[in-house]
């Protein structure tokens, strides 16, 4: 399959067919455990209406894992354009703005800075 | 789901087209790039579209590129692909009982949900008459045609693109916030949102941007279920039945959103034995963090208070 792999094409076909299953494993997991017609736990549906505003905030958190705040330009293009989304979006409450004016913001800012 | 299929399924589709243009631009962008990594590194075209299609999860795709540069261990890309992936339980957790009653659509839905499509599916107030199974469906459909659809012009034009793209990206990171700030302004509690942005933050401080995520979301279930007592009441409205139907008429209630909705999974938590002492001992210390179905009116005054934050949407 490529000249630079160490594995063979029967383990790389393999190592491949692992890694579909566990992402499977992990998406299907919740509904194996409570399938249709089975009631879920008080407990889990908490959990339903919690997790989502906390798993928006980690995945924000997640984009923006990579900033470098030591080197220069010290995650600023990161932290302007974070500002300019928020700020758009409290002037118009809709999606497009603050999303093209918060992505030109950053590709314009990390060009130049 | 009575009415005509095909008047249903298009319109469902037309509004699960405008919610995804903002992943359209960023499944296109960061698709070509995965195509084009995985071809420069060696491999024949159709890889990085196979597996597009099969994995489906960008972060454990572009990791795919370096497995399989490395040794032959399959064990260890099943432990990163169960640690990448986990993030999915959230998913599942949060769209049970929303992904409950669709039929044959609903393997495609599990198998399909990514960050994106689900932060689309779950924030989406539904405009009145739109069936919700579609929608979702489409969604799903349309977020993995764009990035198959990137991955494939990656990996078959890759060498000749020599746009400069460097941080178009951001559009995601963009969409995440406003997602992020659209259910803040829902929500009268925003102790969920420091949980998550805090124990985020907390665990890549720590654990650095490779690693961080399980810690994090082990920090945040810790939180979540420590903080029960506080938070349950604080969160009322979050329940699917008043999420999807947004900010439209009771009237819709009967309609598709209703239907598909067991009566228990949108029903008000009931008080638990054991659960009742504790909640009992709450109201007396202090009556503004009693939970609410100890207290009827103040129920409805949540309720009200919804509605106005709706009509400010």
């Amino acid at each position: 399959m490529n000249d630079a792999m160490i594995m063979t094409t029967p383990q790389a076909v393999l190592t491949i067919a692992v890694v579909v299953a566990a992402t499977l494993l992990t998406r299907f997991l919740p509904y194996i455990a409570f399938p249709e017609g089975r009631k879920i736990p008080k407990y889990v549906l908490y959990l339903g209406k919690v997790l989502a505003p906390a798993v928006f905030g980690l995945l924000v958190v997640y984009c923006l894992r990579k900033t470098d705040f030591f080197a220069a330009p010290h995650g600023l293009p990161e932290i302007i354009s974070v500002l300019a989304v928020i700020l758009l979006y409290r002037l118009r409450h809709d999606m497009a703005l603050p999303l093209i004016g918060g992505t030109a913001c950053y590709m314009i800012l990390i060009r130049v800075m | 789901m009575k009415k005509t299929q095909n008047n249903t399924s298009g319109a469902a589709l037309k509004t699960a087209f405008l919610h995804t243009i903002p992943i359209l631009t960023g499944f296109l962008f960061l698709g070509i790039t995965y195509g084009v990594l995985m071809t420069t590194s060696g491999f024949p075209w159709w890889l990085p579209v196979v597996t597009a299609v099969a994995i489906f999860t960008g972060s454990m795709e572009f990791l795919m590129v370096s497995i399989l540069l490395s040794a032959f261990n399959p064990l260890s890309a099943f432990v990163t692909a169960l640690m990448v992936g986990a993030r999915h339980i959230f998913y599942g957790i949060t769209m049970l009982p929303k992904y409950r009653g669709m039929g044959w659509k609903k393997y495609y839905l599990i198998y399909s949900c990514c960050d994106e499509t689900f932060s689309i599916n779950y924030s989406t107030e539904l405009p009145e008459g739109i069936d919700r199974g579609w929608f979702y469906f489409w969604v799903s459909f349309l977020d993995q045609v764009y990035w198959v659809g990137g991955v494939a012009l990656g990996g078959i034009f890759g060498s000749f693109i020599t746009l400069d793209t460097r941080g178009l990206d951001f559009v995601m990171t963009a969409m995440f916030i406003v997602i992020f700030l659209q259910q803040w302004e829902k929500d009268r509690s925003h102790i969920a949102e420091y949980i998550g942005i805090g124990g985020s933050v907390l665990c890549l401080l720590i654990f650095g941007p490779d690693r961080f995520i399980v810690p994090a979301m082990l920090v945040i279930l810790l939180a979540l279920t420590v903080g029960r007592r506080k938070l349950e009441p604080a969160y009322p409205a979050a329940s699917a039945n008043a999420q999807d139907n947004g900010g439209s008429a009771a009237t819709e209630t009967a309609s598709a959103a209703g239907d598909a909705q067991p009566a228990d999974a949108d029903s008000l938590p009931e008080r638990e034995p054991g659960y009742t002492a504790v909640a009992a001992e709450n109201t007396r210390q202090s009556n503004a963090d009693s939970p609410a179905e100890l207290n009827p009116g103040r129920q409805e005054k949540e309720t009200n208070c919804r509605k106005e934050d709706e009509k400010y949407e």
